[in-house]
């Protein structure tokens, strides 16, 4: 039976208010590739890459076309390569083999050229964390990240020293710094997460398997406008919630029919509203249309807390597995309400650290000015990987100190990732404190045994 | 909900536009050379914008080749035409 009203209120959702899905992931473990030979494992990696991920794209397509709903990316996470590359000793071959093994199954981003060094480094972590600059400045598709800390293991201050020393360096061999866009430094990262750049395929992970990332923030916000506008917190969460549901048994029903025409075991949805910089689908105008002037002024985190928890609530029993981050983005460059709020100086970067504090993931495609200091860097590292590491939550920094450019530049990344104000970071040197190294001892938190 | 798919073989085929005539006419014709049996139609003209939904069995239609054909005559008659597995909509409002 036809509920005309249901389906043109779908129909106008993918139409109108640019709910689609984000990305369909495919996880793979490449356990398997290791070879003491660089040359045989990147052999090795290429194979069973191209193998496993052949029909991703096509399938992808299919379904677009057959459920009428944008599946903007179709990418591949693969063990982090510090672990595959340990025997080789070299993990350069490895990131030109995933680099290959992307453009040969037309997905636009592989990640998982990672390292997961939360409590020490091996020689294999520390080879592929000094390899990043060459490794992200030759490659186009890969993308890489560095877990420094976690709740049960503390805060590796030597990682997060060198992450800072490195992001430099990736700044300085790629265009306006934008090889910088393809690093993530996590606390407490997740070993199923779909969304780049920070998707790898955890070593708790089985052989394969397939997870997707929804988005739909102007289906929110619009919901909001219709539904909300002017009513108390309560009806506004109660809103937000229903959308979220519906949000999510569409990328349900995405990932349940991507991993049986694919005959991979499907993983988990991960419901995080991602914005991109095109009108009308930015995670900013939602707490905006809460009462907010402009993001970032006082009231926003406890508006942002709103939306990432309603999120949740709604969509975690539109699903039957839920991971990945889930919970809100506010990536700036990637945000057109987040750009503007950056832009007029309505958002600063300590604000956005507070945000971090009750959403998902951390201080994202932030432009900060070229001379930047490395240790500046490490120390905004450190201080997000606290966060993360006392609130069991994941946390990350992807910040581009963009060469040559200072507060009132901005940076062009282009495409689905917009536009980065450089914003103004401390004059105050934190070299001291990071000069230290060792680590910061795990919380109380983590005694829960 | 861990259940593969259920496969229906319906779609729902959502007709927006500029009302003018033979917009249903025209739909159904490719439908019919398509092999998708219609089952259920729903149509209002609302201030001169016609919309019209219909849920089809394609159970005897290639999908790709119906959606090309629908997609061609969207070109020719200038109204939006989109075909959508009918499983979208169970999932987003029915538990």
């Amino acid at each position: 039976m036809l509920n005309t009203a249901e389906i043109l209120q779908t129909v106008h959702m993918i139409a109108e208010e640019k709910l689609d899905i984000r990305t369909i992931t495919m996880g793979i473990s490449l356990l398997e590739c290791a070879h003491p030979d660089p040359v045989q494992m990147a052999r090795r990696i290429y194979d069973r890459i191209t193998k496993k991920a052949e029909r991703l794209v096509r399938v992808g397509e299919e379904l677009e076309r057959e459920y009428g709903i944008p599946i903007v990316n179709k990418r591949i996470s693969v063990t982090p390569i510090a672990l595959v590359a340990a025997a080789a000793g070299d993990p350069l071959p490895a990131a030109r083999a995933l680099d290959a093994a992307a453009k040969e199954t037309g997905v636009n981003f592989i990640g998982g050229y990672s390292a997961l060094v939360q409590k020490g480094m091996t020689p294999a972590d520390l080879a592929l964390i000094r390899s990043l600059p060459e490794a992200l400045s030759t490659t186009e598709r890969v993308c890489s990240s560095v877990n420094v800390a976690s709740t049960r293991a503390g805060i590796d201050m030597d990682a997060v020293r060198m992450c800072g020393e490195v992001i430099k360096q990736i700044a300085a061999v790629t265009p306006d710094g934008m090889g910088c866009m393809k690093l993530v430094v996590f606390s407490n990262a997740v070993e199923d997460n779909p969304f780049m750049a920070g998707a790898f395929h955890g070593p708790g992970e089985g052989d394969c398997c397939i997870n997707v990332g929804i988005s739909g923030p102007g289906v929110v916000k619009r919901s909001l406008e219709i539904s909300a506008r002017g009513k108390p917190f309560d009806a506004v969460a109660e809103d937000i919630k229903r959308t979220a549901f519906k949000i999510t048994r569409v990328g349900q029903l995405i990932a349940r029919e991507a991993s049986a025409r694919l005959d991979v075991p499907f993983g988990i949805v991960d419901l995080s509203l991602a914005p991109t910089p095109a009108m009308g689908d930015s995670v900013a105008h939602i707490l905006e249309e809460m009462g907010l002037e402009k993001c970032g002024c006082p009231g926003t985190t406890a508006a942002l807390a709103l939306l990432n928890d309603a999120v949740k609530k709604g969509g975690v029993m539109a699903s039957s597995h839920v991971g990945g981050l889930s919970g809100a983005f506010i990536p700036v460059s990637e945000d057109i309400g987040m750009i503007e709020a950056a832009a007029c100086g309505a958002l600063s970067l300590e604000e956005l650290e507070a945000m971090t504090c009750v959403c998902s993931v951390g201080l994202d495609m932030i432009a900060v000015p070229g001379d930047t200091p490395a240790s500046t860097i490490s120390a905004i590292i450190a201080d997000e990987a606290a966060i993360g590491m006392v609130n069991n939550k994941t946390t990350a920094v992807r910040v581009i100190p963009a060469p040559g450019k200072t507060v009132g530049d901005d940076v062009e990344f282009g495409g689905l990732f917009g536009r980065a104000p450089v914003m103004p970071v401390s004059r105050y040197s934190s070299e001291a404190f990071i000069a230290r190294g060792g680590r910061i001892p795990a919380p109380l938190q983590s005694l829960k045994n | 909900m861990d259940q593969q798919p259920h496969k229906k073989n319906t779609a729902v085929v959502t007709v927006i536009g500029r009302d003018h005539t033979g917009i249903i006419a025209a739909v159904s014709a490719v439908l019919t050379e398509q092999n998708a049996n219609i089952q259920d139609i729903a149509q209002t003209v609302l201030t001169d914008v016609f919309n019209m939904v219909m849920l089809v069995d394609v159970s005897k239609a290639d999908f790709g080749a119906l959606a090309d054909a629908l997609r061609a005559l969207q070109e020719r008659i200038g109204v939006q035409i989109l075909i959508q597995r009918s499983e979208i909509f169970d999932a987003m409002h029915h538990i």
